[in-house]
């Protein structure tokens, strides 16, 4: 943590020189280890050129950038009241929220419990690091791939849910997840977006996915009853 | 009347048919009215659901007697030291004021069907065009020999929970060091299949640290019960020698107790306890046998909507209710609630009616973040819900998977509050 907190003083005062990205991610951890330790976040969060907001923000600048800001994203109430008491992500809090994000935001919708290892967070701390201050430090690379735990056949991907049936199906999903997004040992499914939520209950009904509960739940879900659930949390305000 | 029971008995088809009826204006005020006895999981599911989904199309009454409800599910966790009481407290504030549900805390203690009213113990009755049943449990007169409610002080159930809890807590802890627990556990069914014996485990954690040369016996009259192979599995692992089950095989089911005397005979054995614990056979909640709606202990119901088998302008929830292959449970009620109140608005007011589905999950602790889980979905057929698929955990799983399953129970209970009270 010394040589953390040492590097914080240098953020911010050589902000615009160039390659200063590359030597601050040095100082961090190893950026190279950190995008394998990246892949616990990729699930939700992408990050690099063109990436776009899924289950998470993308996380383009996301060092100094104020929370709850990225435009076009629902965010909790949780992380927004963070944001308005002042938070924002400078190298100390990121590794705070890291290390166990509800500690840091007790009313974040981030279902991640968070890295222990301090070697791990610093590691993909200097691997966003490089995704962060001047646009020409983001590396020409595509955004991180999420990986698609089963390859649904594009049919299924197009049907089209119909919400209203979705949410009286979601009245099962909603004795466990909260429908304000607010979570607690059950992560939400708010507001995701509806491919990414379908991928994931096929994967639950295929038991990829290893839950007990959901793969038993999802696995008398048809793909229209699948797709209805989708449309109707997408939308949830 | 008993023709109208025979007729709609024998009509199992009749159920969906209401369904698509039109939409029925009550017939002395300007909405339909739906009146919900029982404000616990089922009962306070249903009216929320249906002032929420109708959006002030049907009035709705909540009759519930307590102003401050205590759940019966994590009320072993407060005896074990896990809650506190009032964690596990929740009142009906926000279900008057932000869905407009009308919270009536007084007693039920009549129902006219012919007139469809419900009389309340305060006085005068309230008209309804649907009824919602869902009073939980009542206990069987004269289940434990010697055991009535007048001695429910000196030996509690602990099965509703709130000032039966406390007290039953308060005893444990006024044990004398080496002393003794009974419990006299229920005949199926009765209400939260591994209730009893996550009560044995959480008392068990608390003898542990506070007295641990205390004795636990169970008298049970069931040969086997839920989640067995995890909890003797647990016991075994945590308390090891604390702990005797003596099953109908042994006498289990030959109690009689002694409230004066504090002795349980044990098929002829007098056990001079400490503490015991009775946990009678239980039924219905009292109301539905005064609507005359019950057959045995239970009141029988279709599956695809929940309406009794008896009445067709009512609806029986949760525990109450005989119905198939669901436990009696607070996540059971909540998973038929939302299917009433789905058919409720279809028959009221017209809206889409979509096909019943249920499940089912019942946590219980066995130690500290040793949490473990069976669970079910089920469908409708016209004979009963019927199971479609389960699971539950396995023996020697790890510690890190019992530690996120009992984590996984915190959240739903988050949820299932959450989804009852608003």
């Amino acid at each position: 943590m010394k040589r953390i907190l040492g590097t914080l003083i240098l953020i911010g005062a050589a902000y615009a020189s160039p390659g200063w990205a590359e030597e601050q991610a040095e100082e961090i951890g190893d950026a190279t280890r950190g995008a394998q330790v990246y892949k616990k976040c990729s699930g939700c969060h992408q990050v690099g050129a063109n990436a776009v907001n899924r289950t998470g923000p993308h996380l383009n600048g996301i060092y100094g950038r104020k929370p709850a800001s990225v435009e076009g994203f629902f965010y909790s109430k949780g992380l927004e009241r963070a944001a308005a008491d002042g938070l924002e992500w400078d190298l100390e809090h990121l590794d705070a929220y890291l290390e166990n994000p509800k500690a840091l935001v007790s009313g974040t919708r981030m279902s991640f419990r968070g890295l222990k290892d301090p070697q791990d967070r610093h590691d993909v701390l200097a691997y966003l690091r490089q995704f962060s201050a001047n646009p020409q430090d983001i590396p020409e690379s595509a955004p991180t791939m999420v990986a698609r735990e089963v390859e649904l056949p594009p049919e299924i991907l197009a049907i089209v849910g119909d919400p209203a049936y979705g949410e009286y199906l979601s009245s099962e999903c909603q004795t466990c997840h909260q429908k304000d997004g607010s979570d607690k040992g059950i992560p939400s499914i708010t507001r995701w977006p509806e491919e990414d939520f379908v991928i994931a209950m096929h994967a639950y009904k295929r038991k990829i996915r290893p839950h007990p509960v959901m793969q038993m739940m999802a696995g008398r879900l048809s793909d229209e009853e699948i797709a209805a659930l989708a449309a109707y949390f997408k939308e949830l305000e | 009347m008993t023709l109208n029971r025979r007729a709609f008995i024998g009509a199992s088809v009749a159920a969906g048919a209401t369904l698509s009826a039109p939409m029925v204006m009550g017939a002395s005020h300007g909405k339909p009215r739906v009146v919900v006895v029982g404000g616990g999981a089922g009962g306070a599911t249903a009216a929320r659901y249906i002032a929420k989904d109708s959006k002030g199309e049907i009035d709705v009454v909540l009759i519930e007697p307590t102003r401050t409800y205590y759940t019966c599910f994590f009320s072993n966790l407060y005896i074990g030291g896990f809650r506190d009481l009032s964690s596990i407290a929740h009142s009906y504030g926000t279900l008057a004021s932000e869905y407009g549900i009308n919270v009536v805390h007084d007693w039920a203690i009549g129902i006219d069907r012919d007139a469809k009213t419900v009389s309340l113990a305060g006085g005068g009755s309230v008209p309804y065009d649907r009824l919602i049943l869902s009073p939980g449990i009542d206990f069987v007169d004269g289940a434990v020999p010697g055991w009535s409610t007048l001695a429910q002080n000196k030996m509690p159930h602990a099965y509703k929970a709130g000032s039966q809890s406390e007290l039953l807590k308060a005893q444990i802890e006024a044990m004398p060091q080496g002393g003794t627990y009974v419990m006299v556990a229920p005949p199926n069914p009765y209400r939260c299949p591994p209730g009893p014996y996550e009560r044995i485990s959480m008392v068990a954690h608390k003898l542990k640290a506070e007295n641990p040369t205390a004795k636990i016996i169970i008298a049970d009259p069931k040969e086997k019960f839920s989640k067995q192979g995890l909890f003797e599995e647990g016991w075994n692992t945590h308390y090891a020698g604390m702990i005797e089950r003596i099953g109908p095989d042994f006498g289990g089911a030959n109690v009689e107790v002694n409230p004066d005397e504090m002795t349980v005979n044990l098929d002829g054995e007098v056990i001079k306890a400490d503490v015991v614990n009775v946990i009678p056979a239980m039924k219905a909640g009292r109301i539905c046998e005064l609507a005359d709606i019950t057959e045995g202990n239970w009141a029988p119901v279709s599956g695809h909507t929940m309406q009794s088998r008896v009445d067709e302008n009512i609806h029986v929830l949760g525990d109450a209710t005989s119905q198939g292959d669901m436990p009696k449970s607070g996540f059971s009620a909540n998973s038929q609630a939302k299917v009433a109140a789905m058919a409720v608005r279809g028959a009221l007011t017209g809206s889409r009616v979509f096909p019943a589905k249920f499940s089912n999950t019942c946590w219980s602790l066995i130690d500290t973040d040793d949490g473990v889980k069976v669970g079910a979905t089920y469908e409708a057929t016209d004979e009963k819900i019927a199971k479609v698929d389960g699971f539950i955990s396995q023996t020697g799983e790890d510690a890190a998977m019992r530690k996120t399953t009992y984590e996984e129970s915190v959240g739903w209970y988050e949820g299932i509050t959450a989804d009852m009270f608003g």
